[in-house]
């Protein structure tokens, strides 16, 4: 084995534990600004049309709606599912207050008393354009949603293009949501 | 005395210690200064003590109960039993990073006290490099993850520690393991150290191979005793689930028992040195980012730490100093190293490189298995999960010509084999393997297990026989034997216990997936039946804990109208952590483990019906006692004379000289 050979080889180890260390270092910093989920998990309905449902209104807070109305829209729409026990549905909340001014989102309460998911929608202000509650989760199954919250975006037409498990932020928003929307 | 503060105190001194530890020895080394040099031991064995104070501090205010420690109050209270506040200490991550550095200052001092044989330079360098490591991890402990942190105002009681951790099994695991883990930076610190003189020859295999034997051997007793306690307290009957944790524990043990055969080949016939080098280096180096990427949270893991991606960078910055510059050095200094004997293809050292090649095939395996998710979704964006199908599809079949060479290699000597000759050893343990083929076919169903277990019985026959025929079995008397047995060096013993151990680990794991289980639910008194025994549920009572309120189960087993064993599985609630586990019931006859879980309550009144799981798995226990006697033959060969003594004079002298 010539010397040049023999170089080449003996580098090959901190070559490879180099490029092994930079993804470890942009998922690490990935994961400090929330773009990079370790527990993330592909939503099956990403790409696909919206799944049929018809869900009631919550009480006060107007009627529910439908996969056909939801379909009929002519701007895209953040469809968020939700929940007043969940904590980091308390911390999104000023997140998305701030989002709506950009996009309409509408609300999903899951598996929620209607009074309970009420009073929470209400009590600082709601982000929603509209609001519905999915009392038993039946909804949120065939959305394929796995905890909350959970966030789609749906384009006009009803196909949804985005789907995110975080807890939303403006930040975020721009990041990940914005891009789609400019591609309109 | 024994305060947080002095135990804070005494952290930061060891790790001024380290960092004195690291830099004087290496100047005076490049400096031929022969006071810096002789300065190393004394600054490991300081910086030991301090460490030791330190963890005695963090282990008192456990036990004094003091939840104006942070640590103590997330960690413990009043309620838990003594033995878990203390094993306690290094059940979370500030705590099991304190107990980490420690034993890595016990590796420094062990080396400045059995090392007094070894040339001064080469001590003082491989003490600099641990010391140089140590001070790295006892700064991420000052820095981001102080166990001696308080709290203001302390709480009245803590918050207790997670009822699946309270087990004696898991008290003693972690510190094993970790030995295990750390024990291979003294390899690694003999790695580096020798590529800083550029120069490793047979004396530097003969020092290197008893500090990697002695790691090995903690970690094999450390994933045995992890495999174990999922097993019996998770209570799924499962054994090994290919966790990233699993797999972090797996890796460097795959590269440390590689280490530990290439090791021999430097030292008998001074060949695959670069290799043996790379080795030493890449296990500290699996062992590093396994035990913490985990707790940076990259790794997706069942094990819970507190992630905090602050803390992941800090590790990772750590990890490319440490390894980064490690094989950076090696890309530098490797090229320069002077390759040794030459060999044929069929021989013993033949047999080791096969060896060698077919367990970095298998770590490589791994390593891709638990990257794959996390870097697929960097770079693709898309999650997904890679499990059992894939590491058993993928591992099985290395494995198998794995064993094959386990028999052959020790029959084979070294430079060059006359086949014929070497099969001549082995007609006897072919034959026993051909008992097995028909024993395999018989028990076993499924092509791989079959095979396995062929093999597997080939590794036990085939080391058998290599001891009998040293001992000259068919050449010489009884006493003749007895006294070759004595003269056979204890190295010879360990491989062939090792070996053993190895098969019957196989063998456990073949009769495993011929494991079978019902999950069913019946009322009192009811019988079903699982693999030819009757499991009848005689009776279900409640029952109070110190710490938990318990409903528990009376489960009676008959073969063939013979009473085996009364079983009472348990499920504990504990009411504090608002948690529930499982208390498994285990009958073991060291053949079949019959294995009794008790599930929900459904219904009330006559109609009370109850979930049992009940699993029979046939040679479950040989898993974890092969693992045992793979450890056993380890120490064995750590008790061996020739490493006892350490070098010959002879080469001490020669480099003494080049020193």
């Amino acid at each position: 084995m010539n010397a040049t050979r023999r170089g080449i080889i003996t580098a090959l180890p901190i070559v490879g534990a180099g490029v092994l260390g930079l993804g470890f270092w942009r998922i690490l910093s990935g994961m400090r600004t929330g773009t990079f989920d370790p527990r993330a998990i592909n939503n099956p309905q990403v790409g696909k049309p919206v799944p049929n449902f018809a869900i009631p209104g919550l009480p006060g807070l107007g009627d529910g709606f439908t996969d056909a109305e939801l379909r009929a829209q002519t701007r895209p729409v953040l469809v968020n599912f939700f929940a007043s026990w969940c904590i980091p549905c308390v911390q999104e909340m000023p997140g998305l207050r701030a989002i709506s001014r950009d996009l309409p989102i509408w609300g999903v309460a899951y598996e929620d008393k209607p009074e309970n998911a009420s009073a929470f929608v209400k009590r600082d202000g709601t982000p929603y354009a509209r609001v519905a509650s999915d009392r038993h989760g039946r909804v949120a199954i065939d959305w394929g949603v796995t905890g909350v919250p959970e966030s789609f975006l749906v384009m006009p037409g009803g196909r949804i293009v985005w789907h995110g498990s975080a807890a939303l932020d403006p930040a975020l928003f721009e990041s990940e949501i914005r891009p789609h929307l400019a591609r309109l | 005395m024994f305060g947080p503060e002095q135990g804070h105190f005494a952290l930061a001194l060891a790790c001024v210690l380290a960092l004195v530890q690291f830099v004087l020895p290496l100047w005076g080394a490049a400096r031929r200064n022969g006071r810096m040099v002789a300065l190393a031991p004394y600054l490991a064995v300081s910086q030991l003590i301090a460490l030791a104070m330190s963890f005695a501090c963090l282990v008192l205010s456990a036990v004094r109960d003091d939840f104006s420690v942070q640590n103590v109050a997330a960690n413990s209270s009043i309620a838990k039993p003594l033995l878990y506040k203390i094993t306690g200490v290094w059940g979370n991550h500030e705590g099991s990073v304190l107990l980490w550095t420690l034993i890595l200052g016990l590796c420094g001092a062990a080396v400045s006290v059995f090392g007094r044989n070894l040339p001064d330079i080469l001590r003082a360098r491989v003490l600099a490099i641990l010391g140089g490591v140590s001070a790295g991890f006892q700064l991420f402990c000052l820095l981001t993850s102080d166990p001696f942190e308080r709290v203001f105002p302390a709480p009245m009681d803590g918050q207790g520690m997670n009822p699946l951790l309270q087990d004696p099994g898991l008290a003693f695991h972690p510190p094993i393991l970790y030995t295990g883990y750390v024990g291979f930076a003294v390899p690694f610190a003999f790695a580096v150290a020798a590529l800083i003189e550029g120069r490793v020859d047979a004396a530097w295999g003969r020092w290197v191979r008893p500090w990697a034997v002695a790691a090995w051997c903690f970690l094999t007793c450390g994933i045995a005793l992890g495999s174990w306690w999922s097993y019996y307290v998770l209570g799924w009957g499962g054994y090994w689930f290919w966790d990233p944790v699993e797999n972090a524990s797996l890796i460097p043990w795959l590269t440390g028992t590689a280490l530990v055969h290439s090791a021999i080949v430097v030292e008998k016939r001074e060949g695959l040195k670069i290799w043996t080098v790379l080795l030493a280096i890449a296990t500290f180096s699996f062992s590093l980012s396994g035990t913490f990427l985990v707790r940076s949270g990259i790794l997706n893991s069942v094990h819970a730490f507190a992630n905090d991606p602050a803390r992941g960078v800090f590790i990772l910055g750590l990890l490319a100093l440490v390894i980064g510059g490690s094989l950076a050095l090696f890309a530098w200094r490797a090229p320069s190293l002077t390759s040794g004997g030459l060999f044929s293809p069929i021989s013993r050292e033949g047999s080791l490189v096969l060896n060698n090649i077919l367990l970095c095939s298998i770590c490589a395996v791994v390593v891709t298995g638990t990257m794959y998710p996390p870097f697929m979704q960097l770079l693709f964006g898309r999650t997904i999960s890679v499990g059992k199908p894939f590491f058993d599809s993928a591992t099985i079949p290395l494995t198998l010509p794995l064993l094959l060479a386990m028999g052959v290699g020790t029959a084979l000597p070294w430079k060059r084999a006359q086949l014929a000759k070497t099969f001549s050893h082995l007609y006897a343990a072919t034959g026993v393997a051909a008992i097995g083929v028909v024993l395999c076919f018989w028990k076993l169903s499924g092509i791989l297990p079959v095979a396995c277990g062929i093999l597997a019985i080939w590794v036990i026959a085939a080391s058998v026989s290599d001891v009998l025929r040293r001992l000259g079995l068919g050449h010489t008397g009884v006493r003749g034997m007895i006294a070759r047995a004595r003269s056979l060096p204890r190295s010879s013993w360990g491989a062939a216990l090792a070996h053993i151990g190895a098969g019957i680990v196989v063998l456990g794991l073949c009769g495993m997936s011929q494991a079978e289980h019902a999950i069913v639910e019946i009322h009192v008194g009811e019988t079903r039946s699982l693999g030819g025994d009757d499991w009848t549920l005689l009776d279900v009572h409640d029952r109070i804990g110190p710490n938990y309120k318990a409903m528990r189960a009376d489960i009676a087993i008959h073969h063939n109208g013979r009473l085996v064993t009364i079983m009472h599985p348990e499920r504990r609630d504990f009411t504090t952590q608002n948690q529930t586990t499982t208390e498994v019931s285990i009958h073991t006859n060291l053949i079949t483990d019959l294995y009794g879980v008790i599930g929900d309550r459904h219904g009330s009144g006559a109609n009370t019906t109850y979930v049992l799981r009940l699993h029979r798995n046939p040679l479950a226990p040989w898993m974890w006692l092969g693992g045992l006697v793979m450890a056993i033959g380890g120490a064995f060969s750590l008790s061996d004379r020739r490493l006892r003594v350490g070098a010959p004079k002879r080469s001490s002298i020669r480099n003494m000289a080049r020193a």
